[in-house]
C-alpha cells in the first residue's frame, strides 16, 4: 500500500514539474535541477521497491495460492479447498514443529534480552578492558549458525564433548546427554542460538545505555534514589525503543532457524527439533508436497503477523503521539 | 616426415570422417549428482563413450543433498521449457515426470537392443511408464545388507553372523559383555528407515514386505505382522550406542572398520568405505545379507529419464545415451567404481569382489524365483511424499520411549493413508 502511494505521488510530482517548466521557461534551469532533486530519492527507491513487491508479496500470494492446490513436486493449479490445511493440523510433526517453535522462540528470546541487558549493564560500570570484553561477547555474532551448530554439535556430544571431558577429569556420575536426549534436545538449540546472540543483544543495549541522559540519573541519586531503583524506574524505561528493536530481532531469528537446526540436530532425534522452517523445506521441497508446504508457510506467515501487528500498532502509534 | 600429399589425405579423411558422424552428431546435456570421487570417475567413463560417438556431452552436476538440490534444479528448468536431455531421476518420481508429459519414450533404443530380455521384469516396470521406457536404469545397489567384522565377532564368542533378528538380538548381550557395540547405526531419518525396512522383510517375508511397503495397503500396516515386526525393531534400539543420534553412515562404518562396532545394516555403498580403508573382502570384513532376507533382495537402481528434446541431432545422441548406459563397457566400469553391480544379469563378474558377485547371484535368482522388491527407504517404492510420512513415523516410534508398537502400527497406517 505504501508502495502504491509512492508511485502515485511520484506520478504527481512529475507532471506539476511538467506544468511548471511549461508555463515558466525562464525559470527552467532551476526547476530541472530541483526535479532532478525530486525525483532522485524515488528513482533509486523504485527499482528495490519493485522487487520488493515481487518477490516478497508477489511470492507470498503466491505461496497463497498453491496451498489451497494439490500440487506435488511441480505447481498445479487443481484447487482443493482447505484440504492442505486440515492435512497440516492433523499431521504428527507439524504439531511437533508448532510446539517447538514456541519453546525455543519463548526461551531464546527472553533468556537473550535478559542476559544481554545484565552483561550491558555491568559492562556499562566504567570497567577496565570494556572494549575488548565487549569484542569478545561480540564476536559469536560473526560466525554463521552452520559453525555455531556444528561447534556446539561437538560440544554437547555425549561421547565426545562437555560430558567426556567431565566424566575424563574425573567426574563420573556427570551426564549431559540433551543432545541425543528426544525430550530435551529442543533446550540445546537455545543453548547454542542464546551463546550467538546475546552478545548482540548486549552491544544493542550498551549504547541504549549511552545514550541515557546523565543528568537525569544524576538528579535520581540527589533525591536519594538507589543505583537498583533508578536501573528499574528509569534507564530500563527509557530503554523502551531499545527493547523494541532487539525482540523484533531476535523473534526473527528464532522463526526463520534453520541452519542451526540443520547443522545441530538435523532436526533429530527422530524430528523432535523440527521447527515450522525445516517442516516446511522438507515437505515443500525435498518430499514433493508443495501445497502441504505452502500451507505450512502461510500458517508461519498467520502467526507472525498476528504477534508482530498489534506489537508494531502499540509501539507506533505511541511515537505518533509523541 | 609426411609429405604434403600424405598430409592432406589425413586430413580430408579427418574431415570427411567428422561430416559422416556430424550429420548425427548432437549434444546431450546430464543432469547428475554424482560430484564425489568414484562418482564423478564414473560419470567421466560415460562422457568419454558419448564423444567418441562423436556427440558432445554437457555435464550438468549439482552436488549435495543426495540430489535434493538436482532436483529444484531440474524443477525449474523443467517449468522453465528447458529441460535438460537427460537427468538422475529414480524410482516412482519418474512416473511422476511422466504423467506431468517430460519425458520421451526410448522404446526404439529398447527394442534394438533387447532391454526386456537383459533387464529383469521388476526393474524393468520402473523404468516404463505406461508400457513405455522412459528411463535407463544404470546400477543396482542392494540395500539388505549387514557389514560385520569377524574379529569384533570372534573376540566375543560370537561363531557367524547372525541369520535372524531373533539371533542378532540373542547374541548382542555376548558382544557387549565383550567391550564392544552391537549394532553400529547413524541416528537419522533415513538410516531409521534403512533398518526398518530390512526388519520388515525379515520379519514378515517378501510378500509382507509388497504388501505393506510397496502397495501400502492399510490392514498390512496396522496389521499383527507390523505390530511384530516393530516390536523387534524397537529391541534393536538397545543395540545401538546412546551418541548414534544425527551420527553420518560412513562414521558408523568407519566403527566397524576400527572395531569399536561389530556390525551395521547398511546398502553395498559401504563396502566404498571399507575398500578406502584398505580392507578385504571375507578376511578383513563379512558381508552377508542382513538377519532373515537370506532369499530376498531390496534393489535401489539409478537411472537416467530422458527428457524431450526437439533438434534431431540431439535426439539421436540422447538415442546414444541411452544404448551406451547398459552396454557392458559402461556398465562393468561404472560398477567398478561405484561398488554397485551391473543392471544387466548377462554381463561376466569376473573383475567384481566376492561381495558383489553375491549380490550378482541373488540379484538373479530372486528376480527369478521372486523377492527382488524395491527399497522403500531409498525412494524405489513409493512416492516421496508417502516415504516422507513413514520415515516420520519410524523414526519417531524408534527414537521415543513413549509409543506402544500397536501404537506406531496405527499412526502409521494414519500417516500414509494422509500422505496419498
Amino acid at each position: 500500500m505504501a508502495a502504491h502511494e509512492m508511485t502515485q505521488s511520484a506520478a504527481t510530482a512529475s507532471i506539476s514539474d511538467d506544468a511548471t517548466a511549461g508555463t515558466e521557461p525562464v525559470r527552467r534551469g532551476v526547476g530541472f535541477g530541483e526535479r532532478v532533486q525530486r525525483l532522485l530519492p524515488k528513482l533509486v527507491l523504485g527499482p528495490t521497491m519493485l522487487t520488493t513487491l515481487l518477490f516478497i508479496y508477489g511470492y507470498v500470494i503466491w505461496t497463497g495460492v498453491l496451498s489451497v492446490t494439490k500440487s506435488r513436486f511441480l505447481p498445479q493449479y487443481d484447487f482443493v479447498g482447505l484440504l492442505q490445511y486440515e492435512k497440516l493440523l492433523d499431521n504428527d510433526r507439524w504439531g511437533v514443529a508448532s510446539l517447538n517453535i514456541v519453546i525455543f522462540g519463548g526461551l531464546f528470546i527472553l533468556i537473550c534480552l535478559g542476559l544481554g541487558v545484565l552483561m550491558a549493564i555491568l559492562l556499562d560500570q566504567k570497567i577496565r578492558a570494556e572494549g575488548s570484553i565487549r569484542t569478545i561477547f561480540l564476536y559469536p555474532m560473526a560466525l554463521s549458525f552452520i559453525v555455531t551448530g556444528t561447534a556446539w554439535k561437538w560440544i554437547l556430544n555425549p561421547g565426545l564433548g562437555l560430558e567426556k571431558l567431565l566424566q575424563d577429569w574425573g567426574f563420573e556420575q556427570f551426564t549431559f546427554d540433551w543432545l541425543v536426549d528426544p525430550d530435551m534436545a529442543i533446550y540445546t538449540l537455545v543453548i547454542a542460538a542464546v551463546w550467538q546472540s546475546s552478545g548482540f543483544v548486549m552491544a544493542l543495549f550498551l549504547a541504549g545505555l549511552r545514550g541515557v541522559d546523565n543528568s537525569i540519573v544524576k538528579a535520581a541519586q540527589l533525591d536519594g534514589a538507589s543505583m537498583p531503583t533508578i536501573y528499574r524506574r528509569i534507564i530500563l524505561p527509557h530503554l523502551r525503543p531499545v527493547f523494541f528493536s532487539a525482540f523484533i530481532i531476535l523473534s526473527h531469528i528464532a522463526i526463520k532457524s534453520f541452519d542451526l537446526v540443520m547443522a545441530l540436530t538435523g532436526g533429530g532425534p527422530g524430528y523432535s527439533t523440527d521447527l515450522p522452517a525445516t517442516f516446511m523445506y522438507t515437505t515443500a521441497f525435498s518430499r514433493g508436497q508443495m501445497a502441504l508446504g505452502s500451507a505450512s508457510a502461510m500458517l508461519m506467515l498467520g502467526v507472525v503477523l498476528a504477534i508482530l501487528i498489534p506489537y508494531l500498532y502499540s509501539e507506533l502509534r505511541g511515537k505518533n503521539n509523541g | 616426415m609426411l609429405t604434403t600429399f600424405a598430409k592432406r589425405t589425413i586430413l580430408a579423411t579427418a574431415i570427411s570422417g567428422l561430416l559422416s558422424t556430424g550429420a548425427l552428431a548432437g549434444s546431450v546435456e546430464v543432469l547428475h549428482y554424482w560430484t564425489s570421487g568414484g562418482e564423478a570417475k564414473s560419470a567421466a567413463v560415460l562422457k568419454d563413450l558419448l564423444e567418441k560417438e562423436g556427440h558432445e556431452w554437457k555435464d550438468f552436476a549439482v552436488a549435495g543433498g543426495g540430489g535434493e538440490s538436482a532436483m529444484t534444479v531440474l524443477k525449474s528448468r523443467a517449468v522453465s521449457g528447458n529441460p535438460p536431455s537427460a537427468a538422475q531421476i529414480k524410482g516412482p518420481d519418474i512416473q511422476e515426470w511422466a504423467d506431468l508429459g517430460f519425458l520421451t519414450e526410448l522404446d526404439q533404443v529398447a527394442g534394438n537392443n533387447n532391454w526386456d530380455q537383459q533387464l529383469p521384469q521388476v526393474v524393468a516396470n520402473v523404468m516404463k511408464y505406461d508400457g513405455h521406457y522412459v528411463a535407463v536404469p544404470v546400477n543396482v545397489h542392494r540395500v539388505n545388507w549387514i557389514w560385520a567384522n569377524p574379529e569384533v565377532l570372534k573376540q566375543a564368542g560370537v561363531d557367524e553372523v547372525p541369520s535372524s533378528w531373533e539371533e542378532l538380538i540373542a547374541v548382542a548381550p555376548k558382544i557387549k559383555a565383550a567391550g564392544f557395540i552391537p549394532l553400529a547405526h547413524g541416528g537419522q531419518a533415513w538410516q531409521d528407515a534403512t533398518l526398518f525396512e530390512a526388519v520388515v522383510l525379515g520379519v514378515g517375508g517378501a510378500d509382507f514386505y509388497q504388501k505393506a511397503m510397496v502397495e501400502t495397503d492399510a490392514d498390512a500396516l496396522s496389521g499383527d505382522t507390523m505390530v511384530k515386526v516393530l516390536d523387534t525393531f524397537k529391541r534393536l534400539r538397545p543395540l545401538i550406542d546412546d551418541d548414534a543420534a544425527g551420527r553420518e553412515w560412513n562414521i558408523a562404518t568407519a566403527m566397524v572398520i576400527n572395531g569399536k562396532a561389530a556390525m551395521q545394516v547398511m546398502g553395498d555403498w559401504a563396502k566404498g568405505e571399507f575398500t578406502a580403508a584398505g580392507k578385504i573382502p571375507g578376511k578383513d570384513y563379512v558381508c552377508a545379507p542382513a538377519p532373515g532376507t537370506q532369499n530376498t533382495f531390496t534393489f535401489n537402481v539409478d537411472s537416467f529419464a530422458m527428457f524431450e528434446v526437439s533438434d534431431a541431432g540431439d535426439k539421436q545422441a540422447q538415442a546414444d545415451l541411452a544404448r551406451l548406459i547398459l552396454e557392458p563397457t559402461f556398465q562393468e566400469a561404472f560398477n567398478l567404481n561405484k561398488g554397485s553391480i551391473p543392471v544387466r544379469t548377462d554381463l561376466p563378474m569376473d573383475k567384481f569382489d566376492s561381495c558383489a558377485k553375491m549380490s550378482m547371484n541373488d540379484f538373479i535368482s530372486t528376480s527369478k524365483q521372486g523377492g527382488l522388491v524395491p527399497s522403500m527407504a531409498h525412494g524405489m517404492a513409493v512416492p516421496s511424499a508417502v516415504q516422507g510420512a513413514i520415515y516420520d513415523t519410524v523414526t519417531n516410534f524408534f527414537n521415543s520411549d513413549d509409543m506402544t508398537p500397536e501404537q506406531a502400527a496405527e499412526k502409521l497406517a494414519k500417516a500414509v493413508r494422509a500422505a496419498i
